[in-house]
């Protein structure tokens, strides 16, 4: 099948063979149950053993899949009434990086999400999830927004980063993701924010300052790309497996670290493989950390959503003497 | 009402001249003439034939700023640690080692006060020789720490920023010192105390992208390349040559991202021009 990865190929041959079996055995009197059955097994226990323990690098892939759901499917499973909103009121419409007004259960919310493409047309419109500047400002837009109509916010982030070109940094790239972590940490709002394929750098965290973050299971989340990461501190560009390995940037990986606060389990195999299931257990977590948040003051919220950042951060410190080092 | 302090007296020094570089003569990386060290030293480390600005460590730019016998250092004993036991070609706590024996700094910014001409000051400098200005935990930790006591103390904020970008060594962990940083930059701004953010070659990738971009005020040295992508990367990505001064602190001031360019010998006069202004 067009797309598959190569540890996903074994699965899809075996469930392409039941297919056939199927409709073959439709219409005539010849059973074959029990040929179906051992051959359902089979992909059972093949999937088992290939995604129980799925590698840093094979899960980056699966954040990357082609067939998997990006924001604009998850806002069609999880909202109602979806309006996208366009235009950061200064320069232009970034289509790479999308938002709007929706329902969640009849309650309205603030949607705003990097978009992928699903083939090279549709990816070239997006360009490939990598924002410009005026994505970032059309989403702090909207966060604003939000604030003044009370309404809680939820980012989707699936980018390979920031768009790296000319005219984003002649637009200030820098200054529009500065800007929003700064002003991201005021919004005096609930802000929910999902990791739901590849948290590229300091382009996915341009949307991902909020009070609960939340990681798909099969989702990265990373400082710079495995390739080149590789590339930089490997020197040699094929490392791409080593160094994803290396940088914990898997959901597992980032829950022990305490970046993110919940894993939102997939279907096995990965979210393409069954959408709505996706869909139905990220509404679940979404729905129980709003729950959490939706009432809490602003003045408390904005003190913790301060906090959860503040901690972050690894180090060790020795207790200070009276001596200070003289210039 | 002013929101900080304004000094009485004002006692105003030029700057100091720096430590001479070991060797006679240096050759310079903006017109490739030979310079004598101790010429260079007087003048700034920078090339008195193109005025090329050579690279300054921490401690020369808090020696170049503040006035003598009034530094305190902060936070000096915050070293870094290494959460993902990282090993590249080589470990991470080598390469840190090594650093620290070159520099004989712990990480790649030093932060304390002192008087700026009469201002009490929380700064903040970065230093390029450490990691090439990496941002991890620890720089981090430590300018988020100085912002805080900035607004404590109802004490200005200067931060002089030179970096390659985030510690790659340490994840994610590294990229979510842009949103500390960041969300402190935001509670200073509530205090309504003036940040004034120097930027020095090259500032890019997350510092560019949190602290150093958030200052009330944007002060670069000529020449400085500062931006989010790898001048490299781009043109890998576009495919098309870059224009002449792309990325330099001239064609920021062009495109609005910075207030002005300021020669390394009247940064200091500048900065207290200002205060003396907004104060
Ligand atoms: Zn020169």
């Amino acid at each position: 099948m067009n797309g598959d990865l190569d540890f996903e190929k074994p699965i899809t041959e075996i469930e392409k063979r039941i297919k056939e079996l199927r409709n073959f055995a439709k219409g005539k009197r010849i059973d074959f149950t029990k040929e179906i059955g051992e051959l359902e097994r089979k992909a059972r226990q093949l999937k088992k053993e290939v995604f129980s323990s799925l590698t840093a690098w094979q899960r980056t892939q699966l954040a990357r899949h082609l067939k998997r759901p990006t924001t604009l499917d998850y806002i069609g499973m999880l909202f109602e009434d979806f309006i996208e909103l366009h235009g950061d009121r200064s320069f232009g419409d970034d289509r790479a990086l999308i938002g709007g007004l929706a329902k969640l259960d009849g309650e309205g919310i603030v949607v705003i999400g990097h978009q992928k493409g699903k083939d090279t047309r549709e990816n070239i419109a997006r360009n490939f999830g990598m924002a410009h500047p005026e994505g970032y400002r059309k989403a702090l837009r909207l966060m604003k927004f939000a604030q003044k109509f009370s309404k809680p916010v939820i980012c989707f982030i699936d980018t390979p980063g920031a768009y790296p070109g000319l005219e984003a940094e002649e637009r200030g790239q820098f200054e529009a993701i500065a800007r929003n972590l700064r002003d991201m940490s005021q919004v005096y709002t609930p802000i929910i924010v999902i990791v739901i394929g590849e948290g590229g750098s300091g382009g996915a965290l341009g949307i991902g300052i909020g009070d609960k973050i939340l990681m798909m299971e099969n989702a990265v989340y990373f400082v710079c790309t495995p390739e080149a990461c590789s590339a930089i501190l490997w020197r040699d560009s094929a490392k791409a497996d080593v160094a994803a390995e290396a940088s914990w940037i898997t959901a597992p990986a980032l829950f022990k670290l305490g970046i993110i606060d919940e894993i939102v389990p997939e279907p096995s195999g990965g979210a393409h493989r069954d959408p709505g299931l996706a869909a139905q257990e990220l509404k679940k977590a979404v729905l129980k950390n709003l729950g959490l948040i939706k009432n809490i003051n602003k003045d408390e919220l904005l003190q913790m959503r301060y906090e959860k950042f503040r901690k972050m951060g690894v180090f060790t410190e020795e207790i200070e003497t009276t001596e200070s080092r003289k210039l | 009402m002013a929101w900080f302090k304004k000094p009485q007296y004002a006692t105003i020094k030029g700057p100091k001249p720096l430590e001479i570089p070991p060797g006679l003569w240096t050759r310079c990386d903006g017109c490739h003439q030979l310079i004598y060290n101790k010429e260079l030293a007087a003048n700034l480390k920078v090339c008195p034939k193109c005025k090329y600005h050579f690279r300054l460590s921490a401690f020369e730019w808090l020696n170049l700023l503040l006035e003598e016998g009034t530094y305190k250092e902060y936070d000096a004993r915050i070293k870094p640690a290494d959460p993902l036991g990282f090993v590249d070609s080589k470990k991470y706590t080598d390469r840190l080692k090594e650093d620290q024996e070159k520099t004989k700094l712990l990480e790649a910014v030093v932060t304390g006060e002192g008087l700026i001409g009469p201002f009490r000051t929380c700064i903040g400098a970065m230093d390029f020789s450490f990691r090439g200005g990496s941002m991890g935990s620890v720089v981090g930790e430590k300018i988020t720490r100085l912002i805080e006591k900035a607004i404590q103390k109802k004490n200005p904020l200067v931060i002089i920023s030179t970096s390659g970008g985030a510690r790659m060594q340490e994840g994610v962990l590294s990229l979510m010192q842009m949103a500390k940083t960041s969300a402190a930059i935001g509670r200073l701004n509530k205090a309504s105390l003036p940040y004034i953010s120097i930027l020095t070659n090259p500032t890019t990738g997350g510092v560019a992208a949190s602290f150093a971009s958030l200052g009330d005020i944007i002060i670069s040295e000529p020449q400085a390349v500062i931006g989010f992508a790898g001048a490299r990367v781009i043109e890998q990505t576009i495919r098309q040559k870059l224009p002449l001064h792309f990325q330099k602190s001239e064609f920021l001031l062009q495109h609005g991202f910075i207030d002005m360019i300021v020669e390394r010998r009247n940064i200091k006069e500048t900065i207290i021009k200002i205060l003396e202004i907004i104060s």
